[in-house]
């Protein structure tokens, strides 16, 4: 066995563990900090994961997006509402769990289905694209893949629209949680230098 | 591209002339260029805390360190040995893991990001294809170790600038991808090598700072944001927030926070001068002169030289950068965060597209100038 194989498979074996780790952390840990850091772990071994698949456009983008973004966003928000506060008894989480487990199980079932079904052995290891991935990306996404990728950003704006039609208030003159009107004295006050008044 | 001097291949010929198989060669030639570069980025390190403490002396109309060395020069590793000698200390109250973590998340990410930077031709330690784009996506992971550092410190002043330095960093990260896809436009590749290859067509002619000058100017204000650097480092208003993120840290996880900030300095200065002034070209191209001197471009002496120009010219070129940088920041006054945050979105970031749109446009209509 040549050295560059044994890396190859420590490498698997050590992303495949912290993966499956990570993301058990995620789920049962207590802690939502915790949780959420956690899960940047496991968006980081998933673009390791990609980098020895010979990606490594898809691995950056995984980093950028997911861990950049995404995460950072998830952790920023987690901080800014970080209220202690014990959770309610919730009433039929019996069902809840069956609901959720049931939704699990179906996909991965389907998983397991495409895993089986699909051909993964390429014909020749020379049809592999490695480094012209790029490329092959950019054409794919502006020539048959154009329609998802516009409906992609157009979901984008909405999310942003709504975005900002919630946190301006002026725009919304009602609370949405409490329907109450909002105050909006905050925004409104002009501010006035402190130094003004002094003499 | 001949290569006239192939360090590696000798190494591994000089291993091999011991006994050793190619692949054990390769083995022990793999750490060499990574030890090195690291070693590289330390003593820059060293060399711009010096130049930081002269420079703002001088700017203050002070002496600045004297006594250790000559003119001081060994003054950054006194700071560095204290730190390394002192107390390492984890407030009773703060998540220790977290804690530990956060700093080791702020500085693996910059040091990664040494991997593509060239010194020369050759003189990279690796020539990945997605280049400047795995450098965007390390720089989004150090908001994480901010924020981390910033939560587990359990301190009003640490979780307000982890906050800030993540809200800065996700901003300004947004102009700086656009002004380098500007880039990577006219060069068709996001290889650091190609993007400097480039601009060596006519020497200091044809370097990008006179087809992109608006994305160098966008690209150098988001690199010094990214850095914390004065006019922008509220994340430590020392005024405000004590120091922020890094209120609670001491001793080496402190060092490391220091050294990771100088790092990702010098790093910057040294894109900046590989993706707008010409990376290691000298501002007259190389064959002209191997033409003047009537040697061929491969003779070993053109070689050596090439080479010893290139790792001169690209220091030179980031240290100046560096010394702006160090001048801004003992002139300028901080900026507030809304006045922060409205440069980053409403100018820059409209600026920046702007400045895209146009260099699309202009690579259509005059494709010889901008990379058709």
């Amino acid at each position: 066995m040549s050295i560059a194989i044994t890396t190859q498979i420590i490498c698997f074996s050590v992303l495949s563990l912290v993966i499956l780790i990570g993301a058990l952390g995620v789920v049962l840990l207590e802690s939502i900090v915790y949780s959420a850091f956690l899960l940047g772990g496991v968006f980081m071994s998933v673009a390791g994961l990609y980098l020895l698949l010979n990606a490594s456009f898809v691995a950056a983008a995984q980093v950028l997006v997911y861990v950049g973004a995404v995460n950072v966003l998830i952790i920023f928000a987690i901080m800014l509402v970080n209220k202690k506060e014990d959770l309610k008894p919730i009433s039929d989480i019996k069902s809840r769990r069956i609901i959720s487990t049931s939704i699990c199980l179906t996909l991965l079932s389907l998983l397991i289905r495409v895993d089986l079904t699909n051909v993964w052995s390429l014909s020749s290891p020379q049809n592999s694209i490695g480094e012209e991935s790029t490329i092959r990306i950019g054409e794919h996404l502006f020539s048959d893949y154009l329609l998802p990728f516009e409906v992609a950003s157009v979901l984008l704006l909405m999310a942003m629209i709504g975005a900002i039609v919630l946190a301006r208030r002026d725009v919304m003159s009602k609370d949405i949680s409490t329907g109450l009107p909002v105050d909006q004295e905050l925004i409104e006050k002009s501010s006035e230098p402190l130094l003004t008044n002094k003499n | 591209m001949e290569y006239g001097l192939d360090l590696e291949y000798s190494f591994n010929e000089f291993l091999k002339g011991f006994g050793l198989s190619s692949e054990i060669a390769h083995i022990i030639w793999l750490p060499l260029p990574m030890l090195l570069v690291l070693v590289a980025a330390v003593v820059g390190v060293l060399v711009t805390v010096w130049l930081e403490r002269k420079i703002s002396a001088a700017a203050q109309q002070r002496i600045g360190p004297e006594y250790a060395g000559a003119l001081g020069v060994l003054q950054p590793i006194a700071d560095g040995l204290k730190l390394l000698v002192k107390e390492d200390i984890i407030p009773d109250k703060a998540d220790g893991i977290l804690f530990t973590a956060g700093p080791v998340l702020v500085l693996v990410p910059v040091i990664l990001s040494w991997l593509i930077v060239p010194f020369g031709q050759n003189l990279i330690i690796s020539n990945v294809g997605i280049g400047i784009f795995l450098w965007i996506a390390l720089s989004s992971i150090q908001p994480i170790g901010l924020l981390m550092s910033g939560y587990a410190s359990n301190n009003k002043y640490s979780l307000l600038g982890g906050l800030r330095a993540a809200a800065q960093s996700i901003s300004y990260e947004i102009p700086l991808a656009l002004s380098v896809l500007a880039i990577v436009l006219m060069t068709n590749s996001l290889s650091t090598i190609d993007i400097v290859n480039q601009q060596n067509g006519a020497g200091i002619l044809s370097w990008n700072i006179w087809r992109q000058p608006v994305g160098f100017i966008v690209f150098w204000i988001c690199a010094l944001a990214e850095c914390e650097r004065l006019p922008f480092d509220l994340p430590e208003a020392e005024e405000e927030l004590v120091a922020g993120y890094q209120t609670e840290y001491a001793g080496m996880k402190f060092a490391l926070f220091y050294l990771g900030s100088y790092i990702n300095l010098i790093l910057s200065a040294l894109l900046v001068s590989i993706l707008y002034l010409g990376g290691w070209g000298f501002p007259i191209p190389v064959e002209v002169i191997a033409k003047v001197l009537n040697l061929p471009i491969n003779a070993p002496v053109i070689q050596v030289f090439t080479a010893s120009i290139g790792i001169v010219m690209t220091v030179l070129k980031a240290y100046l950068l560096v010394f702006i940088a160090i001048l801004l920041r003992w002139t300028t006054p901080r900026v507030r965060i809304d006045q922060l945050l409205d440069l980053g979105w409403k100018f820059l970031l409209p600026i920046s597209l702007a400045n895209l749109l146009l260099t699309a446009g202009l690579k259509l209509t005059f494709p010889q100038f901008f990379g058709g």
